[in-house]
């Protein structure tokens, strides 16, 4: 059973009530919201995600608005844990970021048997690539890039790194998070491409989310191991460059970029260290993603032959 | 419902019993009284781990993986705190969590806590921020109501932070504030302190003091924010300390010298009503008598007390919790300072104090780069940040 096995009347009313508990990568996350567009949202975005019918969920997540009169003055959006609201309250436009945003801080603060790192993942022919995010780098927009060319998507933004040797990637598969001009940008490169609402004025600018392609969402339990390390950077203009990086340099930006390096600390430093040493690093300078989906794509070919 | 978190405590092996939907209420009611790592420490010491099904081991696991990390930089920061302020030679007591750790109790184990409180003595205080003030740590309430409010009316100094590890230190010179209905001598605790194996100049209260403090800190003082975590607490320093014969009367005759019986009644009342500690009928039977109760406060007190020390989940609430938090609030303060004081601090705090924060908040909004808002992201995940 799948989200969109319901009609959407019958998930809206769940969601009102007792929630949907949805199995996202290794996570199970009941989810509850009286919001039309966080209803209509999760309908279109989570279409594929199988229904869990355990009573255990890992996170009670809801998207609520504050009572009292800030329903109707400059209304605004919450989002809970459980009742905890761990964040200040977002303007009511932004529910549904809201609720991919709350996502990834239930997981980067909580699932400690995992280093996880702030960096995009994406699979080919068995072998894992690690997009670590340097900021506008452009790594989601890579990501949704290379997923609409045959790509399968671990994650656009927390790659879950197995601490126990050797260490392997965990998809946690979600809507993939794209800013501004990238939204236009995938809409042209994947028009078959499904993408929920867009808005305006947030925090990061203007937001939209790209579905998940079902594949991806299905063989979500498929770890990989991680073969490259890929900085991706967008420069307007500039030609494909695919230079070497440093192994010392990737280990200290992901370590810096990782959200429970100081919780794991010297397991986090093994595990880390491990992964970096196994893989290839490189800088993917680059500006039309087209030559960029190319070139990843010959990288992870090549490797194969490599390794055959 | 149920409050599953003092059922595993009062009885570990009816795990054995739950089912799936237990386990998931388990886990919401501990994470929200900051008590996974707490209830997985109490597993594992009871052997039930095994019991445990793989979906709800996991949420313990990763809490105590927390938990031994947190453990780990307390004692970085003991460490710190004491080079910065052996050289003064005067007793620096370690309270609360910070001590149970340095002492190497089992509450001390799983157990989460933002703040390291230590207690020097009244004449080494200024000298003590100043030396905790060279070493890094800076003073946190920066408006001048506070800082008064502090330095005049309460027991400690403001929380000071470390301005590179933003660790936080409660300096305090007594246990309750002076103004406090309940007035324990400070000097009677300093009389009894004992010396933390491996730190010279470094002190815990003795085992009669740290369940006074504790029980003072509960239920008199009043914070039912972590009502349930700090009854844990009391449950297993007593569970400890009791295999030492004589302990009950030792803490009874202690209570009494220190003027804190009353707290000590509720803690062993609330103790052995909800999390079954056991303590002797004799002792509660004598605590009971000291404690003279009128016994319509006591009807009254179990109303408020039950909800205050229920989970802060909502499965444990009802529509008579939050009125009962906020009395236990208004108590707690009623007990801190007589009313000509109370009633300008508490409408300072109800009119000031929200305008302030939205002051402040507004200030904080005011358009951050794209640079800053990223930065933001990359840091520490803390509990608190923004989206």
């Amino acid at each position: 059973m799948v989200v969109g096995d319901f009609s959407a009347r019958d998930l809206a009313r769940r969601l009102r009530r007792d929630g949907v508990t949805l199995h996202i990568g290794p996570f199970s996350v009941n989810l509850r919201s009286a919001l039309p567009d966080v209803i209509s949202g999760a309908h279109l975005l989570y279409r594929d995600y199988r229904v869990s019918e355990s009573p255990f969920a890992d996170f009670h997540v809801s998207v609520e608005t504050p009572a009292g009169l800030r329903r109707w003055l400059k209304p605004q959006v919450f989002f809970s844990l459980d009742g905890n609201r761990p964040f200040k309250p977002l303007p009511r436009p932004q529910a549904l970021a809201t609720l991919e945003w709350g996502l990834n801080w239930c997981i980067s603060a909580h699932c400690h048997q995992y280093l996880i790192l702030h960096a995009a993942v994406a699979e080919k022919n068995g072998l894992a690539v690690m997009f670590p995010a340097r900021p506008g780098a452009g790594k989601s927009t890579l990501t949704a890039g290379l997923v609409s060319r045959g790509w399968r998507l671990f994650s656009d933004e927390l790659a879950l790194l197995s601490l126990d040797e050797p260490g392997i990637l965990t998809p946690v598969p979600r809507p993939i998070n794209l800013k501004n001009e990238s939204i236009a940008v995938i809409r042209e490169f994947a028009p078959q491409s499904t993408m929920g609402p867009v808005v305006a004025d947030t925090n990061k600018g203007t937001v939209a989310h790209m579905r998940a392609p079902v594949n991806s969402i299905e063989r979500s339990s498929e770890p990989a191991r991680p073969g490259f390390i890929v900085f991706p950077r967008f420069v307007g203009g500039s030609p494909t460059i695919l230079d070497p990086e440093s192994k010392a340099r990737s280990f200290m930006t992901m370590a810096q970029q990782s959200f429970n390096f100081h919780v794991l600390a010297d397991t986090a430093f093994d595990a880390l260290h491990r992964t970096v040493s196994s893989c290839n690093c490189h800088e993917l300078t680059y500006s039309n993603l087209d030559e960029a989906v190319y070139v990843l794509d010959e990288l992870v070919a090549d490797r194969e032959v490599a390794a055959g | 419902m149920s409050n599953l978190i003092a059922s595993v405590v009062a009885e570990p092996g009816c795990v054995s019993r739950f089912r799936l939907a237990e386990w998931d209420l388990l886990i919401r009611q501990a994470r929200h009284s900051n008590l996974l790592a707490r209830v997985h420490t109490h597993l594992q010491n009871h052997g039930q781990m095994t019991l445990v099904p793989e979906e709800a081991a996991r949420h313990l696991n990763w809490a105590s993986t927390l938990a031994s990390r947190h453990a780990d930089l307390v004692r970085l920061e003991i460490e710190e705190i004491h080079r910065a302020l052996a050289p003064l030679g005067g007793p620096v007591v370690l309270l609360k969590g910070a001590a149970y750790l340095a002492a190497g109790l089992p509450a001390g184990r799983g157990r989460v806590f933002t703040d390291i409180d230590i207690l020097v003595r009244r004449p080494d205080l200024e000298r003590s921020e100043k030396a905790l003030q060279k070493q890094g740590w800076a003073t946190t309430h920066l408006n001048r109501y506070d800082q008064k409010y502090y330095r005049k009316w309460m027991h400690e100094l403001p929380p000071m932070k470390h301005t590179v590890r933003k660790s936080l230190v409660d300096v305090h010179h007594g246990i309750l504030p002076p103004t406090s209905r309940l007035s324990p001598s400070a000097e009677k605790l300093f009389s009894a302190i004992v010396p933390v194996a491996g730190w010279d100049g470094l002190y815990t209260l003795s085992r009669e003091d740290m369940v006074l403090h504790s029980a003072c800190h509960l239920f008199h003082d009043g914070e039912f924010e972590h009502g349930l975590r700090d009854l844990v607490d009391m449950d297993a320093l007593l569970r400890e300390f009791a295999r030492e014969a004589g302990y009950w009367e030792k803490l009874v005759d202690r209570a009494l010298d220190m003027d804190l019986i009353r707290p000590l009644f509720y803690a062993l009342t609330y103790c052995r009503s909800l999390l079954d500690t056991p303590v002797p009928e004799q002792t509660l039977q004598r605590v009971r008598d000291e404690a003279r109760v009128p016994s319509p406060v006591l009807d009254l007190m179990d109303n408020l007390l039950r909800r205050g020390l229920s989970p802060a989940h909502h499965s444990c609430e009802d529509r008579f919790t939050g009125l009962a938090h906020w009395l236990l609030y208004v108590r707690s303060h009623y007990l801190r300072m007589p009313f000509h004081l109370l009633l300008p601090h508490l409408a300072h705090q109800a009119f000031v104090v929200p305008i302030n924060q939205r002051m402040a908040e507004r200030e904080k909004t005011r358009t951050p780069t794209l640079q800053q808002l990223l930065a933001r992201r990359a840091r520490l995940p803390d509990e608190h940040r923004d989206p």
